[in-house]
């Protein structure tokens, strides 16, 4: 297996990186382009920017911070937010991002996956999954749906998704720990590496949910100090957690 | 760069761009002939992207240069259009340049997407793959999956040194300095 990865989520909106509780009170915390750069500076293996507006009209602003992204930054990235098929899809692939990630529209139409994974390939192609108490929700969280989170995720692979993005709604923003069960068994439920998300708020948090998951998705937790991944990084290392050389 | 639609057009230019090399994007087939060094990106299928480099001449055009010992680099999926089949899709012919063929993964987790280390070398370089290629042209592994094979002056990785921070900038300069 490779190594496990740790991976800075970007929240965007209009072109710039925001940051706000449930997505009211949205406050302007930087550049997408530097924050990313100071990312990867600080040892990040992976990046994730999800555009949690994602209106019609800014999808040329998103397509310049791809590009803007694209040309900065040395590590792969995944742009999420307003992906509704194939040609989305292409279009921020084609503006330099490595993978897309959809989630309320695949919800809605389980097809768009397949057609995305045969336009793109599946390696570009992350299902991400919000849940609560095992069930599925849409539209950032605030529709339940019927879904079984660990039924949903297997029927994404089976269309083709390439990796499933895990958000724990119970746990995101506790820093109290990632939801291992939750994150146990959806990775044991599939054959797809899993990022687990939500939770984070020490290395061994962070450390124990690697054992489960492939890869740990940061948020608040290195917000807001990006200097902060540096550290968590050494301390990981520390305790034994295999991460790559980022040097 | 060849251009046939790849996606991962954009950060392998900008990778080339860091280093200060000039560069064009480009489905010109007599433009990547003369090229000093010409690279085959590549991520999505083997199918539609040899169709697709065949519409534009291309692919002749990349076997020219070999032939001429001209200074190739396929990456990813470029690795795997250079050798003589793929299994995906249900077979597909590829370039021939490399010996060999591109199998399904069958370890682990697929796609395998990550960092891993390369031997030799001891590196960490960016995977994203399904396939990899089964070839006696091996020159690097990693966890034991071929993912560098070299025949001529044509070289192929599987992983994405557009994506590998300073290991991946690394290996390009040397790309560049041999072309």
């Amino acid at each position: 297996m490779p190594l496990p990865r740790l991976i800075p989520c970007l929240d965007v909106a209009g072109g710039r990186v925001v940051k706000g509780v449930r997505f009211e009170a949205l406050r302007d915390v930087g550049d997408p382009i530097e924050l990313g750069a100071a990312y990867s500076a600080a040892g990040a293996d992976e990046l994730v920017f999800l555009d949690i507006k994602a209106t019609l009209d800014a999808r040329s602003t998103l397509l310049a911070l791809v590009s803007g992204v694209a040309e900065r930054v040395a590590i792969p990235f995944t742009v999420g937010g307003g992906v509704r098929s194939a040609a989305d899809g292409y279009a921020l692939l084609r503006a330099g991002a490595d993978r897309v990630s959809v989630n309320s529209a695949a919800l809605e139409r389980p097809g768009l996956i397949g057609e995305l994974a045969s336009q793109l390939g599946s390696q570009a192609v992350v299902v991400a999954i919000d849940a609560t108490r095992g069930r599925v929700r849409a539209r950032a969280g605030t529709a339940p749906t019927r879904r079984d989170a660990v039924a949903w995720a297997r029927e994404a692979e089976a269309r083709g998704a390439g990796e499933i993005l895990l958000t724990s709604i119970d746990a995101d923003g506790t820093r109290d720990g990632y939801d291992i069960d939750l994150t146990r068994a959806v990775a044991d439920a599939v054959s797809i590496p899993v990022i687990a998300s939500g939770g984070a708020g020490t290395a061994r948090h962070v450390a124990d949910v690697l054992d489960v998951a492939q890869a740990a998705l940061l948020a608040s937790i290195v917000h807001e100090n990006p200097g902060r991944l540096t550290s968590l990084r050494a301390e990981l290392r520390q305790i034994g957690v295999p991460l790559r050389d980022a040097a | 760069m060849c251009d046939y639609g790849a996606g991962n057009v954009r950060s392998v230019t900008a990778s080339l761009v860091r280093l200060g090399a000039e560069t064009s994007t480009t489905s010109d087939p007599d433009t990547i002939v003369e090229a000093d060094l010409a690279i085959l990106p590549g991520v999505g299928s083997a199918r539609s992207a040899m169709a697709r480099l065949r519409e534009r001449g291309l692919d002749e055009a990349l076997r020219q240069r070999v032939e001429r010992g001209k200074a190739t680099l396929g990456i990813c999926l470029g690795l795997q259009l250079a050798l003589e089949e793929s299994e995906e899709d249900g077979g597909v012919a590829g370039l021939g340049i490399l010996p060999g063929r591109a199998l399904r993964l069958r370890a682990g987790r697929v796609p395998r997407i990550g960092w891993a280390l390369v031997e030799p070398g001891g590196e960490a370089f960016y995977f994203a793959h399904s396939y990899a290629a089964e070839t006696p042209a091996a020159s690097a592994r990693s966890e034991g999956v071929v993912v560098a094979a070299e025949a001529g002056s044509f070289l192929g990785v599987q992983f994405h040194p557009e994506r590998s921070g300073a290991a991946g900038g690394r290996f390009l300069a040397r790309c560049l300095s041999r072309a």
